[in-house]
């Protein structure tokens, strides 16, 4: 059992392990299902995240409200036929993200990961270091368990909702979740894995939730599009060997507390930040009533 | 500190846009209508709260009347709860109301019968999809539907505890929490489980005299 990344990293350390092995250890303890069992349920989940992921890439998705729907397939067709500014890896991977965020919002199949509108995150992330690492689905399930690892130590020692502490504790969170994982597939070590998670969570820090109408669409899909990204130079900083000068620990920390003093406006209450701009006020009463 | 399963993290796997709005207000109406019983006609809808405000947005309209039509939150037609509704000759009415103080996400379900009484079921979305019931017709409870839940109505006497008790004991069935509430001198007995009920437990106990009212609700988080 872990509670803190320290510990997390002690137990790799001892047992020399990966942080996936850990996580997929413990699962099997609490839940008293055998590994094949545990592994059999992360699969499914991967399928339901890859189904999300891909399915509004070429058939624009809108939403229940009718606030938003389409962006998944604009950047994809976009990608596909311009010379792009931040290059098709990055477009395709944001197209991934977005496209979760539109089956989200259209009532549609999702993972909550750690929540439904930081859904896209986690998935698009894997989806994308696939394709560069050329790995295997087994890969990218063991690469979950790493996802679940860190977000279960942020859930015990901060919080992942963003009523509580922001959207950092939503996008940012899914962000190191994926970093962490991603980096770890990639042959990181498991405290490379904590710093690159620590990256995601500082370049991020004090992101506030601000949903237009209380709806889980806008700004966050826009953040599920960026959040990927932070996750993928977050886990290339840390490969990289850029050292984290703040543990893992104090970052989530710190994280819980700005979200803590962030004033119950900026916390999902739909009443600061972009909700409460006089377009979103209006956008607000045209879809709510 | 409580322990989070990876399913808890990565999870639940649901239909969106809201763990709180959509995916909670499923297993809210789901879990009133495995308490109120089948065979409604009508179920009308009160939305408090955030509940009231943005409940056509987040599909929470169409999320409780899945619910109530048996639908889990993971279930795709959920999307097309309406039509089924209709096709199955049930009507809903969803009326925004100040139900007093509740959670924001709050929501009373009246289930309407040709042949007895309403039946009405309260309770709240409390986030992450996990919710709590707060009220059976009037009676305040407290339960999460996370586990079996047997629910119990009689006359007040000596003994029933301890006879439920030993049932469960006896079945191998270890009690999470047991609550009971009396009104006048009509109780009512809340009782969550570590594991399923069984068979002969509920027919051990539907043989108990004057029960007023019965039910058990096996659903479990997935
Ligand atoms: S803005 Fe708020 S509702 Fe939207 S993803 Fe971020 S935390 Fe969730």
């Amino acid at each position: 059992m872990f509670n803190k990344g320290s510990e997390l990293i002690n137990l790799c350390n001892e047992k020399q392990a990966k942080i996936f092995e850990i996580v997929i250890e413990k699962e099997q303890k609490t839940s008293g299902l055998s590994y094949d069992e545990v592994i059999k349920k992360m699969k499914e989940t991967l399928e339901v995240m890859k189904s999300s992921a891909t399915s509004a890439l070429n058939k624009e998705i809108v939403s229940v409200s009718g606030l938003t729907g389409g962006n998944s397939k604009r950047v994809q067709d976009y990608k596909n036929n311009h010379k792009t500014i931040s290059g098709e890896f990055i477009n395709s991977a944001m197209a991934k993200a977005l496209s979760t965020s539109e089956v989200n919002a259209s009532m549609g199949k999702i993972c909550a990961s750690p929540t439904a509108g930081a859904s896209g995150i986690v998935p698009s992330a894997l989806l994308a270091a696939q394709e560069k690492l050329n790995v295997d689905d087994d890969m990218l399930v063991n690469a979950l368990f790493t996802a679940a690892g860190i977000g279960e130590i942020v859930a015990k020692n901060a919080t992942v909702a963003g009523a509580e502490g922001g959207c950092q504790a939503e996008c940012g969170v899914a962000a190191a979740m994926a970093a962490g994982a991603i980096t770890e597939m990639a042959g990181g070590t498991p405290s490379q894995a904590l710093t690159a998670a620590s990256f995601a969570l500082i370049n991020i820090m004090g992101l506030v939730c601000d949903p237009i109408a209380g709806l889980v669409e806008y700004p966050c899909n826009l953040r599920n599009a960026s959040g990927v990204i932070n996750a993928l130079i977050s886990a290339d900083l840390a490969l990289a060997e850029v050292q984290s000068l703040i543990p893992f620990d104090e970052v989530v920390e710190a994280m819980y507390k700005v979200g803590k003093s962030l004033p119950e406006s900026l916390r999902e209450t739909a009443q600061g930040g972009i909700a409460d701009t006089p377009t979103g006020r209006k956008l607000s009463d045209e879809v709510i009533k | 500190m409580k322990e989070y399963s990876a399913f808890d993290i990565l999870g639940p796997v649901m239909i969106g846009p809201s763990s709180s709005h959509t995916a909670g207000a499923a297993r809210l109406g789901k879990i009133a209508s495995e308490i109120a019983g089948t065979g409604f006609y009508k179920v009308v809808f009160y939305l408090h709260g955030s509940f009231a405000k943005t409940y056509k947005g987040h599909g929470t309209n169409k999320a409780l009347v899945a619910g109530i039509l048996g639908l889990d939150p993971s279930d795709e037609k959920l999307r097309d709860s309406f039509d089924i509704a209709k096709s199955k000759n049930i009507k809903v009415e969803f009326i925004e109301a100040d139900l007093g103080y509740q959670h924001p996400n709050s929501v009373k379900i009246v289930f309407k019968y040709h042949d007895k009484e309403d039946f009405y079921v309260m309770g709240s979305s409390i986030g992450g999809g996990s919710i709590i019931i707060n009220n059976i017709n009037g009676v305040q409870v407290e339960f999460t539907g996370a586990y079996p839940t047997i629910i119990l109505k009689y006359p007040d006497r000596k003994g029933v505890i301890s006879v439920i008790s030993s049932i469960l004991a006896n079945a191998e069935i270890n009690i999470a929490t047991m609550r009971v509430t009396r009104e006048g001198n009509i109780a009512t007995m809340i009782c969550e489980l570590d594991s399923q009920i069984t068979d002969d437990v509920i027919k051990e106990i539907s043989n108990f005299k004057d029960l007023a009212y019965i039910r058990f609700i096996n659903t479990r988080r997935s």
